[in-house]
């Protein structure tokens, strides 16, 4: 199964890395969002500064909708979902493959927001472990629940409309636990967010232990 | 149709009781120390709404169970979820909108980022995009697969979020604690509180009856719409 995931997530990962549709439209769009939340908050810092994790989580949060459509629409095109269903590998193992791909993509651009934050809003670094340990959970729920909703509109007609109504209420927790955790951290009180760290933790497995049942059954259907 | 009688029983006891409850509960029952004028008049009718909310998530969830199960497949409890759940997001509306009218009277305010409030709020999306996501069309077993696995995702999000949003309102300083607002039901509001239950329940079970055949006649015309429509092309054919 890991070796299935393996296979998965190195399939998706180098199509992002040639098509570079991450890097031309999904960062862009990311730090499209920081601009116009600057733009609408004012120009005064004071403004912006505490309003940092909150608009940096939503920022986020829009793009992984983007990130699952776009994983999917890849497998759309030549019905390569056909053809990924033939191949014989395990559902679970697409599952985990198609989420760490996401992941991976999610902490990539993560990285580039948190320079934006920094750079625009002002935000003061600190308790760089747990802002590191909140992007690693958060993204992992955010992956595995975006997964699931993901195949199962990709084969609706109006999926692009589907999708984010599916996936944003669903990942409201997450922005929940993401903001505070990233709140206490900045606020130089990293040891509070341990609370908000362990609520992404049980986001992040129970969709990842539902997702990895789920998915056999949604591929088939899909 | 079979039990016509029955279900027109059951519909005239859901109205009789709905205008037993609107009677007692508005010209009746007497106005309570502690609640400003008339809003206690809303505790009639707003944990029976809330009520029917639960059964009928519950039965959504329980029905969705029961069709991935491979032992209980069956159409129909697709139909009974998307029927109940359907029910369960208007009585979910009307939840918030009672809930709110009671705010702006008690707290002074429509909405307070109350943890029950928001959690409520936050189910009403929820399930707006499950309902969404069952009208798209496609084949019917797909449909109701996806709708089954979609509709216990969702499921399992209810206890996250309703914790996410506790913590998330202790944190923000004090809200309003219903736990330590001691009121005594007694009496004739007791009785009225308990007929709103019974008639809101009754509401429910009459209303998915309807949705419950409604959605098994859809079935019944696509399925046997194909079959005349074949028939028709063979006669035309024939001739």
């Amino acid at each position: 199964m890991l070796r299935d995931a393996a296979l998965v997530c190195g399939k998706d990962l180098r199509i992002e890395l040639r098509s570079k549709i991450g890097l031309n439209q999904v960062a862009p769009f990311a730090a499209t969002v920081l601009l116009l939340f600057g733009l609408a908050l004012g120009p005064n810092r004071q403004a912006l500064q505490p309003a940092a994790a909150a608009l940096f989580w939503i920022a986020v949060l829009l793009s992984v909708v983007l990130a699952v459509q776009r994983s999917f629409a890849v497998e759309s095109a030549d019905s390569a979902r056909d053809g990924l269903r033939l191949s014989g590998l395990d559902p679970a193992g697409i599952f985990l493959g198609k989420g760490a791909a996401i992941v991976a993509q999610l902490l990539a651009l993560e990285a580039l927001l948190t320079v934006g934050v920094a750079l625009l809003f002002g935000a003061q670094l600190s308790g760089g472990l747990v802002l590191l340990g909140t992007c690693v959970t958060a993204s992992i729920g955010l992956a595995a629940v975006g997964v699931v909703y993901g195949v199962l509109s990709s084969g609706a007609r109006v999926k692009e409309t589907l999708l984010p109504l599916l996936l944003l209420p669903v990942a409201a927790p997450v922005l929940l636990g993401a903001t505070k955790a990233w709140d206490e951290a900045l606020a130089g009180t990293p040891g509070q967010a341990g609370v908000w760290l362990s609520l992404l933790a049980v986001f992040a497995v129970a969709y990842v232990a539902v997702g990895s049942v789920a998915f056999g059954p949604l591929l088939e259907g899909a | 149709m079979r039990g016509d009688r029955a279900v027109r029983a059951l519909g005239v006891a859901a109205l009789a009781g709905m205008i037993a409850t609107v009677w007692l509960g508005l010209f009746v029952t007497p106005n309570a120390v502690g609640y400003a004028d008339g809003t206690v008049r809303l505790l009639y009718i707003h944990p029976p709404l809330a009520w029917v909310m639960f059964i009928a998530y519950g039965m959504a969830t329980l029905s969705s169970l029961l069709y991935l199960w491979p032992r209980t497949r069956h159409a129909r409890f697709d139909r009974l979820a998307g029927a109940s759940a359907e029910v369960g997001v208007v009585f979910t509306g009307l939840t918030l909108v009672s809930g709110s009218i009671w705010g702006r009277t008690t707290w002074g305010v429509y909405w307070a980022w109350d943890p029950l409030l928001t959690t409520t709020a936050l189910l009403f999306v929820l399930y707006l995009g499950y309902l969404a996501m069952r009208n798209v069309p496609g084949d019917p077993d797909t449909v109701a697969r996806r709708s089954a696995i979609a509709g216990l995702v969702a499921f399992l999000d209810v206890p996250i979020v309703f914790f996410a949003v506790s913590w998330w309102s202790l944190h923000q300083g004090p809200t309003i604690d219903l736990a330590t607002r001691h009121s005594y039901v007694h009496g004739s509001m007791a009785w009225t509180l308990l007929l709103g239950f019974v008639s809101f329940t009754l509401t429910y079970v009459w209303l998915m009856v309807h949705r419950y055949r409604l959605a098994a006649l859809r079935a019944r015309e696509s399925d046997e719409g194909l079959e005349s429509a074949l028939a028709d092309r063979w006669a035309e054919a024939l001739q």
